[in-house]
């Protein structure tokens, strides 16, 4: 059997501690030994965004990241966003602009807006769509997530 | 997914010791985009992956106006691209690692994986090429340099041996009236890999009238990106104008040997060859 | 029934019941799902596209360490060579079950072999490839044409031709040929100045839903089967499996888990029996995922098509015949859409001489399942190509020639149905009038194209009961499960009518034990049917209320009246209560109230759209970008105005997606080559400009509040309308899906 190792990582602002196998996707990770199944699967190779998080404070495809790569690192997922009593602004966003149908993709694109706006505060359609054309959405044809995110830009930014 | 271990390097020699140990089965994880996929996909049978991103030697990224950039093997690409000098000196490599991936993609991978992934349609590779970027190359005899263009040998192989690693690229710091720039044929406008791919590199005289010297360099139209050699050379002393460039371009397809595959056909990728060079040298003539 | 009516809740924008649930990360989708002692599953494929099984050995994979079981089609009871109906027509169940495990030939590459139970995912992968089977390759049969001639390779040695009530002697790869006839073509044809003929042919295209397949099955020592999973019908899941597995529907209970996404796919089950055998053999939980490319390789797509259309027409722009040949690959087992395609296709117009010829064609490709309007969109690519082309050689608008020949009520479908009160014209007149039509369209290479296209919308079963809170609020259950927001759309019809906020209800999507029977969510019935249900459940409440009132007030129940959310005694007594007063005294009146509602409804209401497309095509590389794209739509009422918008723009970006690059590349071998999302090139946001979508309301008569389907018509007009685009930029005809830069740049000569 395939020899586990021990990690000590945070996780939205938490140290946690896990075991895992070498090959562990950091979404496997997340998903199946610490129950934060907010990032989903949907492509296992780099190409839907389902599963971003960010690492470090940078946007990451979780599967493509191994958990015993994350020792000592810091993890923000979407589990993380929202306040007890307080939803994110992003968040807000994609609710008042009906910016999700089926709901597999959103933790994904919300992860991915977030990270966008960390780092420019009031991007152009043109730049939202840039960022976020690693996020596959095929319910939505993307435009009410695009406004959503211009409509958070201004929320985050005023 | 195979089972397989997994080491942090602290330091070069530990890694080239490793790798010199386990020989074929050990592979060096950087950004891990393309490796952990080909693992998990079982298109590589690796045993143990030696992390390098705790290594200070790969976490280089040091440019100088008069001594060039050294690139450290595990920079990834949101890290250069985030650095205004760079992006000035070597707008061709920038055009290429904004456009690897997506956004996610660029916060891991980088222009040293994405080398040593030696795919024939890699990004990076051909403004490595035309930027005339040499490989420092460490192994169990010590460092080496190699000049880019020889780097990749075939496709996912490369010219590295048995213990060996890629630990920096450097780049000569760009001459005067000189520029650079890369593009890709894509059918969606991202996260697709190049049908084809050219980079061009242009220094031109004082007056920006005649062409000084270029280089060329293409990606997927054979089984290693391609330094378009004789492309180049008929360019110099040429006067900047479309039939000159007509001529280049012609030439670059001339030793386009492309495959048909389920990203392009092969007379598509010929006549590709074509349109691309001539938007490359145009739009490097134009950065200048 | 429907007409303009003042609503309170019906029309407006509120938060979607489940959002917050959605934006956190908490919703739980089919794989979120974790149980003690959960075995983790995987399925072994096949790597040929058709060959016998000649024996498979799993002895190596039981041996290998955490492996808990292993199941082949040997596992599964005989299936017997008989028809079966299960929620969405008939199906052979030879068919079905062959589909699920491979018993004695393999038909497609990735067809399911055998599957494996192991402590962990990535055990139960490394076992698969220890699992061994011995193949006799043979040569595969991959397009509908070269199935269709005399000597190709037969998929299925006893399948014979049914014609028009009629079996062939011969077997065939032809399952089927249907034939609709109006009037007399020959006639028509000669009446007409011009006739225009095409040949057309369509890829094969995967409805690329974000989610994969998955599912966890659960025996308990009772016998009682527990199956969790991702479904578009929790319902049809439960008859398939027990069909599947010769086990009786009482001892299964279907959990629908949230879903993301299914467009259609999501209704045949794969992987859920398979799930079911595995927790049977090992006695444990067992959770079995798809990869992507299990899901582009063993589920099934929409299916690749040949099309003819011939259409006539006077010189004032008058249709006088239409002739279709339609030839679908059904994949590896009979049950292409081409029987939706054949009635479909001219749907829009009003023509009087009409003939349709379907042909539903086996190929070693995966079983075909349906995708939005199945068979519509292939069929409308072909029309619509051609009547633009009439109108351009005629001289005529083309959106004139539409609004010329465009159907009404009392008109006939090719296929039988009288059209009730439908509202095509109205989406022309509304394309015709919008500020892109009207917008200058000169520049080189840029072209502007415009296409509509018919979807007739199903009803079928729905279920639904409300549970009265006494603070108000109720508790609406319902078996629907939502992929889009219709768990609002459907609260909100029930909110109306008991004159409460959609925020007071409280919507929940329960499993098979829990509420009535109801179909599956597709045919664009969700809405219209499970909300109809709603509104009979709360008509029920009404009813009860109604009731609770006049014992309140010692009156007759004729003597109440209800109106805005406020009863009122309206002979002799001055007394009012509002419906959240009244449900807090409910205990004192007679005890909880519970309202129920069942339909079966007939008037679905057919859909029609009309969309408008820029676009300009790179000579040099023959890529084309969609600058601009306004989508009509006849919603009947749209009960949540966003939600009917994210409709139609994700329908449009798929049928953009389908018009540009989306295809199944197979090598010589029959294997798909671009099985992931790097290589299937689906449209990310960066592809695309904003969807205006624009929604028509004409009340459907078939429904109270006026609702029409809308969830499939937006994917029927995009191909065809950027194909007329691409005509208009650079004067070439694209009769080939997908419109790919290499196929423009072939078309211009350039290679």
């Amino acid at each position: 059997m395939a020899r586990k190792s021990h990690v000590q990582t945070t996780i939205n602002g938490e140290t946690v501690e896990f075991l895992c196998e070498s090959r562990q996707s950091l979404l496997e990770v997340l998903r199946d030994e610490l129950y934060l199944t907010g990032a989903k699967e949907g492509c296992n190779n780099g190409n839907c965004g389902a599963c971003s998080v960010i690492l470090d404070g940078r946007l990451v495809n979780s599967c493509l990241v191994l958990g015993v790569e994350t020792e000592g690192r810091s993890v923000e997922t979407i589990e993380g966003l929202a306040e007890p009593d307080k939803l994110h602004p992003i968040q807000d966003a994609f609710l008042e602009n009906a910016a999700l149908q089926c709901g597999i993709c959103t933790p994904g694109f919300i992860m991915s807006a977030k990270a966008l706006l960390d780092s420019n505060p009031n991007p152009t359609e043109h730049e939202i769509r840039y960022w976020l054309a690693g996020n596959l959405c095929r319910c939505t044809g993307y435009d009410k997530i695009v406004k959503a995110v211009m409509d958070a830009a201004q929320e985050t930014s005023a | 997914m195979q089972d397989f271990s997994y080491v942090s390097a602290q330091t070069v020699s530990e890694a080239v010791s490793l790798l010199d140990e386990n020989g074929e089965k050990a592979r060096i994880l950087a950004g891990g985009t393309d490796l952990i996929v080909q693992v998990r996909e079982a298109r590589r049978d690796v045993g143990l992956m030696i992390d390098v991103k705790s290594i200070p030697e790969v976490n280089v990224l040091d440019y100088d106006d008069d001594a060039g950039l050294t690139l450290g093997a595990a920079v990834e690409c949101y890290k250069i691209y985030a650095v205004d000098a760079i992006c000035n000196a070597y707008p061709g490599l920038i055009d290429a690692t904004k456009i690897i991936g997506g956004t996610a993609i660029q916060g891991r991978a980088g222009v040293g994986g994405n080398l040593c992934n030696a795919s024939p349609a890699a990004d990076c590779i051909p403004p490595l090429i035309v930027l005339g970027a040499t490989c420092v190359i460490a192994g169990p005899n010590g460092e080496r340099e190699l000049p880019v263009e020889h780097f990749c040998t075939g496709p996912g192989q490369t010219a590295l041996e048995k213990g060996e690693m890629l630990v920096s690229l450097k780049i000569p710091a760009p001459a005067s009236n000189s520029s650079s720039f890369y593009l890709r044929f894509i059918p969606r406008n991202e996260m697709d890999i190049a049908v084809v791919g050219a980079g061009a590199s242009v220094t031109l005289d004082a007056a920006k009238q005649t062409i000084v010297s270029a280089r060329i360099a293409l990606a997927a139209v054979a089984p290693t990106p391609l330094f378009a050699e004789e492309a180049s050379e008929l360019l110099a002393g040429r006067e900047v104008s479309d039939a000159a460039i007509d001529e280049a371009a012609q030439a670059a397809q001339a030793i386009a040997r492309p495959i048909s595959d389920m990203r392009g056909t092969a007379e598509q990728r010929t006549h590709l060859v074509g349109v691309l060079t001539r938007r490359a040298l145009n739009g490097a003539i134009q950065r200048i | 029934m429907a007409e303009k009516k003042e609503y309170k809740v019906i029309g407006t924008r509120p938060i979607r019941h489940d959002g917050v649930d959605k934006v956190t990360g908490r919703a739980l989708y089919g794989a979120d799902f974790q149980m003690t002692g959960l075995l983790h599953g995987r399925v072994l494929r096949s790597p040929h596209a058709h060959a016998r099984i000649v024996s498979i050995d799993t002895s190596r994979a039981e041996a290998y360490p955490g492996v808990k079981g292993v199941v082949t089609a040997q596992d599964l009871p005989e299936a017997e060579d008989r028809v079966a109906d299960l929620g969405e027509g008939a199906v052979n169940l030879k068919y079905l079950c062959d589909n699920i495990l491979a018993s004695d030939k393999v038909l497609y590459t990735g067809h399911a072999v055998a599957a494996v139970a192991a402590t962990s995912p990535h055990i139960a992968e490394e076992a698969c490839k220890l699992i061994d089977v011995e193949y006799e390759v043979l040569p595969p049969v991959m397009e509908v044409r070269q199935a269709m001639e005399a000597d190709a390779p037969l998929l299925h040695e006893n399948l014979k031709t049914t014609s028009m009530g009629e079996t062939a002697e011969e077997p065939s790869n032809v399952a089927s040929h249907i034939q609709h006839k109006l009037g007399d073509p020959d006639k028509g044809f000669a009446e007409a100045d011009i006739v225009v003929e095409r040949d057309f042919v369509t890829g094969t295209v995967h409805q690329g839903y974000i989610e994969p397949h998955n599912a966890t099955a659960h025996f308990n020592q009772d016998g009682q089967l527990t199956i969790w999973c991702s479904t578009q019908g929790a319902f049809t899941v439960r008859e398939q499996v027990a069909e599947i597995l010769q086990y009786p529907i009482s001892k299964i209970k279907v959990v629908p888990m949230e879903i993301g996404g299914g467009f259609g796919g999501k209704i045949s089950v794969y992987i859920k029996p398979v799930a079911a055998m595995l927790a049977k053999k090992t006695g444990k939980p067992v959770k079995v995922l798809m990869s992507r490319s299990d899901v582009f390789e063993g589920t099934g797509p929409t299916p690749a098509s040949y099309i003819r259309v011939k259409m006539g027409a006077t010189k004032e722009g008058k249709i006088t015949a239409a002739e279709a040949y339609l030839a679908f690959e059904a994949g590896a087992y009979p049950g292409s859409p081409v029987g939706p395609g054949a009635m479909c296709i001219f749907a829009p117009y009003s023509i009087e001489n009409l003939v349709i010829d379907g042909y539903d064609v086996v190929v070693n490709k995966p079983k075909t399942a349906p995708y939005r309007a199945p068979g519509a969109p292939n069929a409308a690519f072909g029309s619509e190509t051609v009547l633009d082309e009439i109108a351009e050689e005629l001289g005529i608008d083309p959106l004139e020639i539409r609004l010329l020949n465009g159907a009404k009520e009392g008109d006939r479908r090719a296929d039988g149905p009288v059209h009730p009160r439908i509202g095509f014209i109205e989406t022309v007149e509304t394309a015709k009038a919008h500020p892109h039509y009207t917008a200058p369209n000169g520049k080189k290479h840029h072209g502007r194209g415009v296409a509509s296209g018919y979807w007739f919308n199903i009803g079928l079963e729905s279920s639904v009961t409300i549970n009265v809170n006494a603070d108000g609020t109720i508790n609406l259950v319902e078996g629907s499960t939502d992929i889009g927001g219709t768990r609002s759309s459907i609260a909100m019809q029930a909110a109306e009518v008991l004159g409460i906020p959609a925020e007071s209800v409280n919507p929940s999507v329960v499993d098979t034990n829990s509420v009535g029977y109801t179909a599956v969510t597709g045919g664009s019935r969700t809405t219209y049917a499970t909300g109809y249900a709603a509104y009979e459940a709360a008509q029920d409440v009404k009813r009860k209320m109604i009731t609770r009132a006049a014992k309140l007030w010692e009156v007759d129940e004729d003597n109440v009246q209800f109106a805005d959310g406020e009863f009122s005694c309206i002979n002799g007594k001055e007394e009012q209560i509002s419906f959240r007063d009244l449900c807090g005294r409910l205990g004192q009146t007679g005890g909880p109230v519970v309202g129920s509602g069942t339909v079966n409804p007939g008037g679905a209401g057919g859909a029609y759209a009309t969309h408008i497309v820029d676009v300009v095509v790179d000579e040099e590389t023959g890529k084309v970008d969609i600058l601009r794209y306004t989508a009509v739509q006849d919603a009947g009422k749209a009960i949540h105005p966003s939600y009917v918008e994210g409709q139609i723009q994700g329908g449009a970006v798929q049928g953009i997606g389908w018009a540009l690059n989306e295809e199944y590349i197979y090598n010589d071998e029959g294997t798909m080559t671009n099985a992931s999302f790097l290589d299937y090139r689906m449209p990310t946001c960066l592809d695309l400009p904003m969807i205006d979508a624009v929604i028509v309301e004409v009340p459907n008569p078939g429904h109270p509040y006026g609702v029409r389907g809308v969830g499939e018509v937006p994917i029927v007009p995009p191909m065809a309308a950027i194909a007329n685009a691409i005509y208009d930029a650079i004067g070439i005809r694209m009769t080939e899906l997908p419109m790919s830069p290499d196929r423009l740049l072939k078309a211009m000569g350039k290679i």
